[in-house]
């Protein structure tokens, strides 16, 4: 069974050897691993050190980890060191299967860095961070070397370096489009679209009236496809960014209208009781007790309106712009099939979104400290 | 639970049956659906009333004021088109026109729900695999749920027209590269629900299984599968809801072929916003209607499984 749990070690092994014997390249080059320089023999003990320890699937200790790690990634640099060499489709069977082994070895790493129990809270959180990431710059590599090691089309996936290196040549391009279209249009709609839920969450819960016939229609209309309210927004409002906020209002109101309602009945009736037997009015309670209560729903849609923010605008913008702004490089790029200006601006717009999302989340761990989820397990 | 739905249902309870129909769900729906049709007709007004005096002023008209106010309501590429114009307009293009034009929404609308429903279940299908592989896998766990996430603060919508027409170019056109649109935007509640749906057996359950020694399929097949039903019901709703934007946006870069997201960008370049408001309303009941399946599916199974809400 143990024999069994550690096949990773055994098919990187298996992998191993065939990168040696193998040749790396298919045209060019076609030697061994071996014969490409002195730091392939290091690269490959070093793997072989590494693949020794993997072996032993019961020992989760730092130093197997450590040793894991390097070997990983000494594996993964002599494979980024000959991707110059074998680029544009001339990678043979051992470059391939150098890049599998430290792949298989790089797998065992999060095994073990997911299994470890690290002895400070510190260190958990360390690792917490550090397992995504390893993940994450893994998937990078594998991208980088699939698309040039086998010679992808630049048109179908650039490579990641490729793509890099758009994004630092066009840094001036990508910031204005950056400035059109998220700290105009999704930022200012943001803030409104959430206020207005907000305070019409309120004022429905003032009158139940309109809660019991505006929570239905807000849940259907949270299923709706309210992007295709773009091209009239465009139509009303004009090409520049006020229409892509418009866009962004109608799109952030209903989850924040939807939440804030269901997180007002959220306060537990005891609770209710106690304010009433202290004499608090409907203001008194609504602040210090409702309120507090409903925070965790309002963060929920916070954080759902991030992303609903910038879809929003970003498609907004393929019904008409000013010739500036993240939807209209997209939609204008791609005619020209200029993909790694597409994939810049992908980068940038998933960088934005997750840096949004993740400032909305620690305001919200800053401030609902006390709710139970956020408790130390 | 049972003292939350008490308190809810508590008041309607009260009174004699007039009141009691006064205070039901149904009338204030309709009230509030009533209310936004009279704003919208007087939005139609206001936003239709300065182009109309401009016509009439040209006409040399000077029509009285519910001549006039009928006027704005009937305009031939209206600002805001009046309910009853987009009424007819649906009227005209779902049940006057053969189903096989390409005037018919009906047509229109089976290109996108077909897009959307291949995208949905790929999605649906992706979306547990993905779930199952994270509760058991845990190093999966660690590693790819962050970025499944992480995916989704991606706005994939604008990456739309780079995959069709990416996917185009290598020859790859009609119903998948939209259906894989579709299918991006759906794995992630479906997974991320059924990552709670599969971990929300009790402990005590588990040991449970334990002690009978059951084997890991079994303890999959008989007790976390069911009990992550309802949350996967949960998440289709919101899947298919995703879907079927994913579908209507990746129309879009097509070029205005076939479909209801074709239809809306039509309507734009031509300002036909009879069309638009006509397109949008036949997504939304389209919407609609795929939810309304879900929640009554969702109702049987529920039923049969013994686990029907009250």
């Amino acid at each position: 069974m143990s024999f069994l749990r550690s096949w990773q070690a055994i098919l990187a092994l298996v992998f191993i050897i065939v990168a040696v014997l193998a040749p790396v390249g298919n045209r060019g080059i076609s030697g061994s691993l071996l014969e490409t320089g002195p730091e392939a023999l290091v690269a490959i003990v070093l793997m072989l050190v590494a693949t020794a320890v993997a072996a032993f699937p019961g020992r989760t200790s730092f130093t197997d980890g450590a040793v894991v790690f390097v070997g990983a990634h000494a594996g993964a640099w002599q494979a980024l060191a000959l991707l110059p060499l074998v680029a544009g489709g001339g990678a043979g069977w051992g470059y391939w299967a150098l890049v599998v082994a430290a792949w298989l070895l790089a797998w065992r790493l999060v095994t073990i860095l997911s299994a470890a129990e690290p002895s400070s809270r510190l260190l958990a959180l360390l690792l917490r961070v550090v397992v995504p990431l390893i993940f994450g710059a893994w998937l990078l590599f594998l991208w980088e070397v699939v698309v040039r090691g086998a010679g992808v089309p630049q048109v179908l996936l650039p490579a990641p370096s490729a793509i890099g290196a758009r994004i630092a040549a066009s840094t001036y391009l990508l910031w204005a489009d950056f400035r059109q279209t998220f700290l105009k249009a999704v930022l200012i709609g943001y803030v409104v679209g959430c206020l207005a839920g907000f305070l019409v969450a309120i004022v429905a819960d003032r009158v139940p009236f309109l809660k019991r016939g505006l929570l239905p229609v807000g849940n259907l209309v949270s299923a709706l496809p309210i992007v295709g309210m773009a091209p009239i927004m465009v139509m009303w409002f004009g090409f520049d960014w006020p229409s892509k906020a418009a866009v962004v209002i109608i799109m952030t109101f209903f989850p924040m209208l939807v939440n804030t309602v269901a997180g007002l009945a959220a306060s537990e009736a005891v609770h209710r009781d106690l304010m009433r037997t202290y004499g608090a009015g409907y203001w008194q309670t609504l602040v210090k007790l409702r309120l507090p209560a409903a925070l965790p729903f309002i963060f929920n849609a916070l954080k759902i309106n991030t992303t609903l923010a910038l879809i929003a605008a970003i498609v907004a913008e393929f019904f008409g712009t000013p010739t500036v702004g993240m939807g209209f490089r997209i939609s204008t790029e791609i005619g020209r099939l200029a993909t790694d200006m597409v994939w810049a601006e992908i980068a940038v717009a998933a960088l934005a979104g997750s840096v949004f999302y993740g400032v909305m989340a620690l305001i919200e761990r800053a401030v609902t400290f006390w709710h139970p989820s956020f408790r130390s397990r | 639970m049972s003292a939350a739905s008490y308190a809810e249902f508590g008041p309607a309870r009260q009174g004699g049956l007039a009141a009691r129909f006064l205070r039901s769900r149904f009338v204030a729906v309709t009230v509030i659906v009533l209310a936004i049709i009279a704003l919208w007709y007087a939005g139609a007004f206001a936003l239709n009333a300065p182009f109309q005096r401009e016509l009439d002023a040209r006409a040399e008209l000077s029509p009285t004021f519910v001549e006039f106010v009928h006027s704005t309501w009937s305009q031939e590429r209206p600002v805001l088109p009046a309910p009853h114009q987009v009424a007819q307009e649906l009227w005209k293009t779902v049940f006057l026109t053969a189903p096989g034009s390409k005037r018919s929404l009906v047509y229109h609308g089976w290109v996108t729900l077909s897009s959307t429903l291949l995208g949905f279940a790929l999605g649906t299908v992706l979306g547990i695999l993905l779930a199952v592989a994270i509760v058991h896998v845990p190093s999966l766990d660690r590693s790819l749920m962050p970025w499944v996430v992480a995916s989704q603060t991606i706005p994939i919508l604008a990456i739309a027209p780079m995959v069709i027409v990416v996917l185009a170019s290598v020859g790859l056109t009609g119903l998948l590269p939209k259906a894989i649109i579709s299918t991006y935007l759906s794995f992630f509640p479906v997974t991320v629900g059924m990552v709670k749906g599969l971990r929300s057996p009790d402990p005590i359950n588990l040991d449970l299984m334990r002690t009978y020694s059951a084997s890991g399929a079994q303890t999959f097949w008989k007790l976390r599968w069911p009990s992550s039903v309802p949350f996967l019901f949960v998440s289709m709703r919101v899947a298919i809801a995703a879907a079927l934007v994913g579908a209507i946006v990746g129309e879009l870069p097509t070029g205005a072929v076939a479909g209801l997201g074709a239809r809306l960008l039509s309507g734009s370049y031509y300002g036909q916003t009879v069309q638009i408001w006509s397109a949008l309303i036949a997504a939304s009941v389209l919407a609609a209607v795929l939810v309304g399946i879900i929640g009554v599916v969702q109702k049987i199974v529920l039923r049969r499984m013994g686990m029907a809400a009250a």
